[in-house]
């Protein structure tokens, strides 16, 4: 068993505001990141998989197919986008980095299985970074 | 306790398999099927796992693991191209896993059971964009 990372770019605009408080309690929870017009981040996802090597090819995952999987399902959708008005999960929810993770994995296991039919590889684990210094991760 | 020791070469290879046809090669590993081969700045982590020597407070000497990684792995793969002058890549596609896997191989023997530290996981990054983490067992 072998795990392979593969690292996206994407940069796209989010404001956080949450429908469960009050404008007060929105700038009071998230700061600068409530200002009105939103802002941007360079976004690098980081997507493992882990599966066995293939004795005959050497590879633990089809590379050309891993890149369209991610680029149709999340990089193409999200690049030079506005979340909170263009990304439809985010009609109702707060684009957090947690959230996107969330919805990236959403998006990848839904697509899974028309790039990947058989047991293997299969998606491990998810990690983000909004910039630099804020990191986020989920395993599979 | 973990320690890390890193260590960089650059190397030429190509990802084919010469019973295949231009289209299946290209489907599994993409451009880097390219019949003239082209080049990678690889970066790898050696990550050994132990305790802390008592009287020296080494879990083991990272000037000795320079040394291991300069003999088993830098030198023979440095300024190289892998398939016409490293084995076992005469044979085996040098993907990053493949070379990932070797690279373990040609280490595991410096860290035999029983001693005092145990090979722990090996990182091989192709690209700043792609790695595989491979830490022993089971590849099929």
């Amino acid at each position: 068993m072998i795990r392979l990372t593969r690292r996206y770019r994407f940069s796209a605009s989010h404001r956080l505001h949450s429908d469960f408080f009050s404008d007060a309690e929105n700038e009071q929870l998230y700061g600068k990141c409530n200002h009105p017009f939103g802002h941007g981040h360079d976004y690098v996802l980081e997507v493992s998989v882990a599966g066995p090597v293939d004795a005959h090819n050497g590879t633990a995952v089809l590379l050309p197919a891993l890149d369209k999987l991610v680029d149709k399902s999340v990089v193409s959708q999200f690049e030079h986008r506005d979340l909170n008005s263009e990304v439809p999960e985010f009609a109702d929810r707060v684009p957090t980095s947690e959230n996107l993770v969330r919805v990236i994995e959403e998006r990848l296991k839904a697509n899974w299985a028309s790039s990947f039919p058989l047991a293997w590889p299969r998606l491990d684990k998810i990690r983000l970074l909004e910039t630099k210094r804020n990191l986020f991760e989920q395993t599979t | 306790m973990l320690i890390t020791r890193k260590a960089e070469f650059s190397a030429s290879h190509v990802c084919a398999l010469p019973q295949w046809s231009d289209e299946q090669n290209r489907a599994v590993y993409g451009a880097a099927a390219n019949p003239r081969g082209h080049g990678h700045n690889y970066s790898v982590e050696v990550t050994l796992e132990g305790e802390p020597d008592p009287r020296t407070g080494m879990i083991f000497d990272l000037k000795a693991l320079k040394d291991i990684l300069n003999q088993q792995v830098v030198d023979p793969l440095d300024h190289r191209h892998l398939n016409q002058e490293v084995k076992p890549f005469d044979h085996i596609v040098p993907t990053v896993e493949n070379v990932a896997i070797e690279i373990w191989k040609r280490l595991e023997s410096q860290f035999p059971p029983g001693g005092s530290v145990k090979l722990h996981n090996v990182r091989l990054y192709e690209t700043e964009d792609l790695y595989v983490d491979y830490a022993g067992g089971e590849l099929r």
